[in-house]
């Protein structure tokens, strides 16, 4: 499998600098702060909803200026670091960008990504809290699955032709997205996602995760894990045209988790309220 | 090591009959190590009488750092004389602005703008060097140390720690103590509780065992809770944090603009009343403009 040259890996990273946040996202943040007694728990709700603006923050924080002793992959931790009003401002500055479109020459359903990552995300933290309470933070694993399929995204604002031409031969042949973009592109959203994650300076296992989401997660990855399980029960709710997905041995168990992806599914219960509260979040997108 | 305040005030100088006492300017203090090398924190308006104090001991070579970039805690810069007198050298220190994407050379850009003031920056006649700071650095100041350690506050804050022959003060600037903006019960909660107290735990270390420790101590207890968010303390968090790093004496500073000189007075009489002095307690007295404290 092919990389990315250091010079589209420069490009790409220079044009995600510019790319603007989702609707509801850049809507909500203007009406929040244009209300003097919007508390801090109201800006955080907008912005972790968001990936755009989630990158943004935790690239700030992650970054040399700032050289912590580790990195940060959690919206609280950043809010204890730099404030909420540091981040508050971050976030107007990405809205005054504009809004990321409806509509791409990729044919890239924006709407249908920004949900799946949010049921991905919920998911993923209900199954570290359930599962892995006290081994890992139940908001990282939230933040690695909001931003797991985030190279789809770059792919369709950056290289829509190509990235179109991978959607149409997954649509039609009926292989994971992963393998035509491999085909067609060189590399994967997976990949793209990681290298970014690491220009970023993203901790090790958020990179890991976002890389390797599509692989089996290797053992004493708690985070991987999560997100792996958490992406397929999300994708076979939320995207209910494409074929149903599983692993490849459908007999194979999650290591920490003890059960089959479609038992730790149905132990779940009802998936409805990550939907709902997704949905919530992308009624009124695109005014 | 001697430390001078030029200027006490929070927000916005406040010249007049009800503040003769303890003053009107904003943030500006001088600090002088034993070497006697100028380090100067903060340069609110406070700092254009220290400038003109130190007119009779030219050219100076200061090192200046800034806690924060908000207006009470900057604008006397302008105005600081030793910046159009050639031969001056003047360091200015503060931190990164995400925001902006800027570093600390902003601070004079903004100010020295047509607009806002007649001299551009490039027509000032110090040598002038700008040097953002990372938090946790130390910067040398010859046989000086100062460290930057990130606070709470709306923009990014830097408390300092200065140490030199085995003295040390430590400056908050503006700072409100992290709280937690979740409700009990709410998942992030808990999480959010030990992020705090980790944040606290290394504010504590950045402060520990200092000789002096100036705090920002804006409300008293009944005030801080319409404050809540400002991004300032409370005389009681300062005994708080004085206590727990164990420093010898803490100097409570950036008093409100609308306090008169009685009821600065007032408050912190009260505030010393619930908080008898007990063994292994620090020395606690109020900041005034031109308060010398040597140690």
């Amino acid at each position: 499998m092919q990389s990315l040259s250091p010079e589209l890996s420069t490009k790409l990273e220079e044009a995600v600098e510019r790319m603007p946040a989702f609707p509801k996202s850049v809507q909500m943040i203007l009406e929040v702060s244009r209300n003097l007694s919007c508390t801090p728990k109201d800006i955080i709700e907008i912005i972790e909803k968001d990936p755009v603006m989630t990158i943004k923050v935790l690239k700030v924080i992650n970054s040399a200026y700032f050289s912590l002793p580790y990195k940060i992959n959690s919206l609280d931790r950043a809010v204890v670091y730099i404030g909420i009003n540091t981040i508050k401002n971050l976030a107007l500055s990405l809205a005054t960008i504009g809004i990321l479109p409806a509509r791409n020459n990729a044919g890239f359903d924006m709407d249908e990504y920004l949900q799946h990552s949010l049921v991905a995300a919920g998911i993923a933290r209900q199954l570290a809290t359930r599962y892995a309470a006290g081994d890992i933070d139940p908001m990282d694993c939230y933040i690695a699955a909001l931003l797991h399929d985030f190279g789809k995204v770059v792919f369709a604002q950056f290289m829509p032709e190509e990235f179109s031409k991978a959607l149409k031969l997954s649509e039609k042949t009926g292989r994971p997205l992963h393998e035509t973009e491999e085909e067609i592109i060189g590399v994967n959203h997976a990949m793209v996602g990681a290298m970014l994650a690491k220009r970023w300076n993203f901790s090790n296992e958020l990179i890991d995760c976002v890389g390797n989401h599509h692989s089996m997660p290797v053992a004493e990855n708690l985070m991987a894990e999560c997100l792996h399980v958490a992406d397929i029960i999300a994708k076979n709710i939320t995207a209910p045209k494409t074929p149903k997905r599983t692993v490849s041995d459908p007999n194979w168990k999650a290591k920490r988790l003890g059960f089959t992806i479609d038992r730790v599914s149905a132990l779940l219960g009802d998936l409805t309220p990550f939907v709902n509260e997704a949905k919530i979040f992308l009624q009124a997108s695109y005014l | 090591m001697k430390i001078r305040f030029w200027g006490v005030r929070g927000s916005i100088a406040v010249p007049g009959p009800n503040t003769i006492r303890y003053g009107g300017n904003t943030t500006c203090i001088e600090v002088r190590t034993d070497d006697d090398d100028l380090i100067i924190l903060d340069g609110g308006t406070g700092i254009f009488q220290l400038g003109n104090h130190l007119l009779k001991r030219m050219p100076i070579d200061a090192h200046v750092f800034m806690t924060h970039t908000h207006w009470d805690h900057i604008q006397g810069l302008p105005m600081f004389t030793p910046i159009f007198i050639p031969g001056n050298k003047l360091n200015i220190y503060g931190a990164f602005d995400p925001v902006s994407g800027t570093g600390i050379e902003k601070v004079m850009d903004i100010q020295l703008q047509y607009s806002f003031f007649p001299v551009r920056e490039a027509e000032l006649k110090a040598d002038i060097e700008y040097k953002t700071m990372r938090p946790g650095q130390t910067v040398a100041v010859n046989n000086a140390e100062v460290t930057g350690t990130l606070l709470n506050h709306p923009v990014i804050n830097f408390g300092y720690r200065v140490e030199h022959n085995g003295k040390s003060m430590f400056f908050t600037g503006d700072h409100e103590p992290p709280y937690n903006f979740y409700e009990p019960g709410d998942p992030h909660y808990e999480e959010f509780e030990s992020i705090i107290k980790d944040k606290e735990r290394e504010i504590i270390a950045a402060m520990r065992g200092v000789d002096v420790l100036v705090a920002d101590s804006s409300y008293t207890l009944t005030e801080y809770p319409s404050k809540k968010g400002y991004g300032h303390g409370t005389f009681d968090t300062s005994i708080r944090m004085a206590r727990e790093a164990g420093v010898k004496t803490l100097i409570c500073t950036h008093h409100e603009p609308t306090r008169s000189d009685d009821e600065l007075e007032a408050v912190f009489a009260e505030v010393l009343s619930r908080h008898p002095h007990q063994q292994g307690d620090p020395e606690i007295i109020l900041s005034r403009e031109g308060l010398e404290y040597e140690f």
